[in-house]
């Protein structure tokens, strides 16, 4: 009787310490961490349980924040507009490192081999890197210019822009992390506002706000070679004011064609990816922000600058035509898809909600609550190159 | 309207020399609460696009009210309005009316108070 009891309550024991012990256990590819920019915290949330399940406080001034993830999808480094970087566990939920490095930072990168993340800086303008274990620096490269658009390039490289000086600039950390050697191209264009790194790691395309055109560096040739492209798009148009700058991080590429937001005209612009001509464009509702591409291709995403950034439109990328227009709330500011494209995550700033919609049917799924939210960020990202 | 509030407005400052700037802005007359906050959200947001959450710059100008210190409210509204072509600044004319435009320069004069 008292064996017997004794074993009940061993069972028991087992059966509730076993399972606890796997819960404790978790992996983080279905994690991802949302921009709260005026709390200056990040929400973690959970792609499968469409939930948040935290929140990491402390990060700073996070207008236009972005990160980036350690290859093992644990830790974000985390970029704030007052030259805050931040090292955050998605684990423990807790700011593990934090380190103010400049005046006015913009972005980071983080190189191929997670151990150099390079933060993209409007004051003092140029590009410090540091270690990804310990955020201390580096490299410090001056430029002399407010940098925008900063990538990591296939072997242990960063590529970056400069606003003021229409440069761009290639540093290659592989030799010697604290002297990178640099290689720098002039005569990139007026004012470069963004800037991304196609998928495959070729090719850097910047984007020019000073005058038409954007302009392509291949870096697969030595020395990369810039070509200049649509310098022509809008000249017959009266611009339009850009009440928000285009981002081009997650410019699109399906079924051959990059889909461009133009610049002060409300329209797409597809261009041929082999010949960089233009092919088409559609008009939208609005100055297009981020164009995203939906990841099986089929479809393209576009969010507005105010006073449209209410809207969503989906452009068939088969047709080229705007299939369908969102209105989810005031203050769409960005989407993020599931890796393999199931669902979107809108960010509806001024309703302080994020938005789960079936990427097919355009369903909303599920909401959550967030303090307004910006960016979206899911650990996928941590194997994407350029992101 | 919009014309007479912004002669009323224009009278009353002059009707009072040496008014400073900062007592305008509580002009409850000119632009209705509901309005001003919007406004308010407007210049964090949406300027905050370039200028920064908290005003202290981007791709755009820091515009603190210590980098604005000695600027002429109205000269501000006129860049508002008006943008600064050759910038990346644009004209906020298409999205509000005069007296807003001065609502919004003398707020960022005083800092956010709210």
């Amino acid at each position: 009787m008292t064996l017997r009891a004794l074993a009940a309550a061993a069972l028991a024991v087992l059966m509730l310490t076993g399972p606890a012990m796997a819960d404790d256990l978790r992996g983080t590819g279905d994690l991802g961490l949302i921009v709260e920019r005026e709390a200056g915290s990040l929400l973690v949330v959970d792609r499968s349980e469409r939930a948040a399940i935290g929140r990491i406080e402390g990060l700073g001034d996070l207008s236009h924040a972005s990160l980036v993830y350690s290859p093992d999808e644990r830790f974000a480094f985390v970029f704030g507009r007052d030259g805050g970087l931040s090292k955050v566990d998605l684990l423990t939920q807790s700011v593990v490192n934090r380190v103010i490095q400049g005046g006015n930072s913009i972005g980071g990168a983080i190189s191929d081999d997670g151990r150099l993340v390079a933060v993209s800086n409007y004051e003092p303008g140029g590009v410090k890197v540091f270690d990804a274990d310990t955020l201390a620096l580096v490299a410090d490269i001056p430029m002399g210019s407010k940098t925008v658009g900063i990538a990591d390039v296939p072997g242990s490289r960063f590529v970056v822009a400069t606003w003021d000086t229409g440069e761009v600039w290639l540093l290659d950390h592989s030799a010697d992390p604290a002297n990178p050697e640099i290689t720098r191209l002039e005569g990139i264009g007026a004012n470069p506002y963004d800037a991304l790194l196609t998928g495959d790691g070729r090719t850097y395309i910047v984007g020019l706000f000073g005058e038409k055109g954007l302009t392509a560096v291949d870096l697969w040739q030595d020395p990369p070679q810039a070509t200049r492209f649509l310098p022509d798009y809008g000249r017959d148009q009266p611009d339009m004011p850009v009440y928000k700058m285009p981002h081009l991080q997650g410019w699109t590429l399906a079924d051959g064609v990059y889909a461009l937001p133009a610049v002060g005209l409300h329209q797409l612009l597809w261009v041929d990816a082999a010949t960089l001509a233009e092919t088409g464009r559609t008009e939208l509702a609005g100055q297009p922000v981020f164009a995203l591409a939906r990841p099986d291709k089929r479809e393209v995403w576009v969010n507005f600058a105010p006073p449209d950034n209410d809207k969503v439109q989906i452009i068939d990328v088969m047709t080229r035509k705007v299939t369908r227009t969102l209105t989810p709330g005031k203050g769409v500011l960005h989407m993020e898809f599931a890796p393999r494209g199931r669902e979107v995550w809108l960010s509806v700033r001024d309703e302080n909600r994020v938005e789960i919609r079936d990427a097919r049917s355009h369903e909303v799924l599920a909401e959550i609550e967030a303090r307004a939210p910006s960016g979206i960020f899911f650990t996928d990202r941590a194997h994407r190159m350029g992101l | 309207m919009t014309e007479t509030r912004t002669l009323l407005a224009v009278c009353l400052v002059a009707l009072v020399p040496g008014w400073p700037a900062a007592a305008m802005s509580g002009d409850a007359t000119a632009i209705p609460e509901a309005r001003a906050d919007e406004l308010r959200h407007m210049v964090r947001q949406d300027c905050g696009s370039c200028h920064g959450l908290r005003m202290t710059g981007g791709l755009g100008a820091a515009i603190t009210p210590e980098d604005l210190a000695d600027r002429d409210p109205q000269d501000l509204a006129g860049l508002i309005l008006d943008g600064i072509p050759g910038t990346a600044m644009p004209p906020w004319r298409p999205l509000l009316t005069e007296d807003e435009a001065l609502w919004i320069a003398d707020y960022l004069l005083e800092g956010d108070e709210k």
